[in-house]
């Protein structure tokens, strides 16, 4: 055994030699940026702090968080359509961001179509919430109680947004007139609900999760209710036909090749079954979901059709 | 929670925690000295490293990198008049032309007794009034928001004392700048001249080196003839017990600052920015000899620094009892609880009583630790930058501004956005605008617009919607405060002369 000895460097060396040169391998080889377009802290870092440990260890190297806030993420999203294809600068995208700026702004600095989403890993669907110790308590309740109190206000995360979009959407349906009101966040929007400057929250499940004693959901805007949430019924079962919410998933720049955007989604994939990553995102209130490259692409294409024929009707089509 | 305690001690005094704790600090004061580097980017970066540790020791870390840090802050803000971080921004006005006198040394000791200070003050408010307190930071609603915008509004006053109106036009000029971007309400495009990467607006870091910063090495340069070294070092036997003594001579001044800076960091729409802004101008209001202020007192730099670090404390008030971060790098902290499945709130004083009072009796180590740490680093800094020639120093400082102002969003255009605004910022300067009241604009405006959008849409509920500024008791007490300290030096100018003609 032992004379054999001297043979390991040289068999190290040529695993690696063969590992390194054959296609499948090469990448990656270096570590990957994974790319942050809000600030640290929010519900996009903590999603990707989630999936990071997991994730390096199914690429084997290392995974590096980087935040370039600013815009509502359109910051980033604009550098993402310049960064260099080679799969080692990953970004994470939102929906339904990366569908309405585009379409409100004229000018976001990128196009949702050229934003080459691999994979969608989770849904945050909306809800609307109000404090604790409200004497409202079903959905009923507070559609009577808006009803006595036109231009109700009810606050939300960015505009326009899933939130905000959500609070007019849910308006519409429930033929309501409510003011909303955006806040710099989801987290921002906490204080003013508690501190009773405004009376209802247009938010995502994730609060609910994260406040369950200070904060009471009455309705979930989703196809079916949350796990975080067993109690709590969606719209379409009350009768509204109302389901909005934000999707967090990664993006490569445009040009990437094929055998990349392969890894990578395998890769998100294998993190989103894994049992840990599932019982954290879980615990928090995101909803998991499993949108590989290709269902993607179906996934924007059939909110894009929604989302311009909501900003149609709310007259914020900018063309 | 005495038993818990006693558990936290016990955790605290061992070899590898107080050791973590060391290195933090090494860490954060390296990180808040240099300019662009903030304390919500050094948390960040910090917290894949604990995710190997358990979540106390990962906690510990971070609070002591987030404690020196702004501290450190303090460091450039002496020694070339750059705040570090955006919570040191009143600590260039004393304690750089203090260092122009040569007395750096002396600034630095009295910036880290302040900084012990009011650490110290914040964790023991943190420690034994965190419930009550917490209930501050939800009182504050957009209509308050706005009110303490027009309240901040009002420092600019006693900041350019000398010519009120450069100071209030300097002040408008941030306030334009903070509205590039998309406007925070409403999601609308606004002056971007077609560059996408401005619809995130101006990073007021990256305004800070721009205005501070630049003009300031293009000075030195345009100085070189006249001076070969930024200052004299000299030599004080004695100055560390002599600056503590002066320092703690302060009590009033201490006490003020650390109580303001512990409830504005309460506040989740303000942090350490405004606050050692405000501490400043209390400290000037009360003054006895308010011009004496800006030109390398000590009551200055004890203000700001003081008030800043009372912060750290303040901001955990609200995150750990309610779940709302009060500043900017507490939300990296929740993020951090929430990824260790600690959910912020009384159950996090029950089930998880260690492990919280663990983290706070660490924060307390860590700010007495500072004192140390914080001389060591100190003085050694201080003594490489009074012996490198301007030749070196100047080119040394420029890179760091592009290294800084790239590294806060890794972004190639904040570059192009420092250096434009530094150009500016030194025309500017010879003409005579101070760059306190521009950065003041640009910290406000935000908040100040966000506020009032924000109330004028609560307001739709009411009969007038103008009313909802005026209808609110807590609203009513932020009114008071700014008018009278609009008219301040007007007061303080008619007591002074019935206090002359008293003495006559």
């Amino acid at each position: 055994m032992k004379r054999l000895s001297f043979l390991v460097p040289f068999f190290t060396i040529l695993v690696v030699i063969i590992f390194s040169t054959a296609v499948f391998a090469a990448y990656p080889d270096k570590p990957i940026t994974y790319v942050i377009c809000f600030n640290p802290g929010g519900e996009s870092d903590i999603t990707a702090r989630i999936q990071q440990q997991p994730l390096e260890k199914v690429l084997g190297v290392p995974v590096v968080i980087v935040y370039k806030k600013g815009g509502g993420g359109a910051v980033g999203w604009s550098e993402l359509m310049r960064t260099k294809p080679d799969g080692y600068t990953i970004y994470g995208t939102n929906l339904p961001h990366t569908i309405v700026q585009p379409m409100t702004r004229g000018k976001a600095g990128y196009e949702t179509k050229k934003i080459n989403n691999v994979y969608f890993f989770e849904f945050t669907p909306n809800i609307l919430a109000v404090k604790k110790d409200s004497p409202i308590k079903t959905l009923k309740d507070f559609i009577e109680y808006a009803k006595t109190r036109p231009k109700l206000s009810i606050g939300g995360s960015g505009q326009p947004s899933a939130n905000s979009l959500g609070a007019e959407r849910f308006a519409q349906v429930a033929n309501l007139k409510l003011t909303y009101i955006s806040f710099t966040g989801s987290g921002a929007a906490v204080p003013a609900l508690l501190g009773g400057h405004v009376e209802a929250l247009m938010t995502y499940t994730s609060m609910a999760a994260r406040y369950p004693d200070k904060m009471r959901a009455i309705a979930i805007a989703a196809e079916k209710r949350a796990k975080a949430l067993p109690d709590v019924p969606t719209f379409k079962e009350l009768g509204y036909d109302y389901t909005e919410g934000a999707y967090r998933g990664v993006a490569v720049p445009p040009g990437t090749p094929k055998k990349v955007r392969d890894v990578l989604e395998k890769a998100f994939e294998k993190v989103n079954y894994d049992p840990v990553v599932i019982k954290k995102m879980e615990d928090l209130g995101f909803i998991m979901e499993y949108y590989g490259e290709a269902k993607s692409k179906k996934l924007v294409e059939k909110l894009s059709v929604y989302y311009e024929q909501l900003l149609k009707d709310l007259g914020l089509l900018k063309k | 929670m005495l038993d818990s305690i006693a558990i936290g001690l016990q955790h605290i005094f061992t070899i590898k925690v107080l050791l973590m704790i060391v290195a933090g600090l090494f860490g954060g004061l390296i990180t808040g000295a240099l300019p662009g580097l903030t304390a919500t980017m050094a948390v960040a970066l910090l917290v894949p490293f604990t995710f190997a540790m358990d979540p106390t020791e990962g906690l510990i870390v971070l609070g002591a990198i987030y404690m020196a840090c702004i501290y450190g802050g303090s460091f450039s803000a002496i020694l070339v008049n750059t705040p570090g971080t955006p919570s040191s921004i009143g600590t260039t006005f004393d304690g750089y032309p203090m260092a122009k006198k040569g007395e750096g040394e002396r600034a630095i000791l009295i910036a880290t007794f302040a900084s012990v200070y009011g650490g110290i003050i914040g964790v023991i408010f943190l420690l034994f009034l965190s419930p009550p307190l917490a209930s501050v930071a939800l009182k504050f609603g957009p209509p308050e928001y706005f009110w303490m915008a027009i309240f901040g509004v009002t420092i600019i006053a006693s900041l350019a004392s000398k010519n009120v109106i450069k100071g209030f036009v300097g002040g408008a000029i941030g306030f334009l700048i903070s509205t590039i971007g998309i406007a925070p309400i409403g999601g609308d495009v606004r002056f971007t001249a077609g560059f996408p990467e401005l619809q995130g607006g101006i990073e007021l870091i990256v305004a800070l080196i721009g205005f501070f910063c630049i003009p300031e090495a293009l000075t030195m340069v345009g100085q070189r003839d006249k001076k070969f070294h930024l200052a004299e070092a000299g030599k004080v036997r004695g100055i560390f017990f002599k600056t503590l003594k002066e320092v703690m001579k302060k009590q009033g001044n201490l006490f003020r600052s650390s109580v303001l800076g512990t409830f504005i960091g309460i506040l989740p729409g303000a942090g350490g920015n405004i606050a050692n802004l405000v501490a400043y101008n209390e400290a000037v209001r009360v003054s006895k000899k308010p011009e004496t202020f800006g030109t390398g007192i000590p009551d200055g730099i004890i203000a700001t620094e003081s008030s800043n670090n009372a912060v750290v404390g303040g901001g955990i008030i609200p995150l750990v009892t309610l779940g709302i971060p009060g500043a900017p790098p507490d939300a990296v902290l929740y993020g951090v609880l929430l990824l260790h499945g600690l959910r912020p709130g009384p159950e996090l004083f029950t089930t998880h009583s260690k492990v919280i009072y663990t983290f706070i009796l660490s924060l307390f180590v860590a700010t007495i630790l500072m004192l140390p740490v914080g001389v060591i680093c100190g003085r050694l800094l201080h003594r490489t930058v009074v012996r490198l020639p301007i030749r070196f120093l100047a080119p040394i400082i420029l890179f760091l501004t592009i290294i800084g102002s790239y590294s806060i969003r890794n972004n190639i255009m904040d570059v192009y956005i420092m250096l434009t605004l530094g150009v500016l910022g030194y025309i500017l300067k010879r003409l005579e605008f101070h760059p306190g009241p521009i950065v003041l604009g640009l910290i406000l405006g935000p908040i100040g617009e966000m506020g009032f959008v924000q109330a004028l849409l609560m307001g739709q509920m009411l009969p007038n919607k103008w009313m909802i500024f005026f209808n609110r008791p807590l609203s009513w007490v932020l009114i008071i405060m700014s008018l009278l300290s609009l008219f301040w030096p007007l007061v303080a100018k008619r007591l002074a002369k019935g206090w002359k003609i008293k003495e006559i």
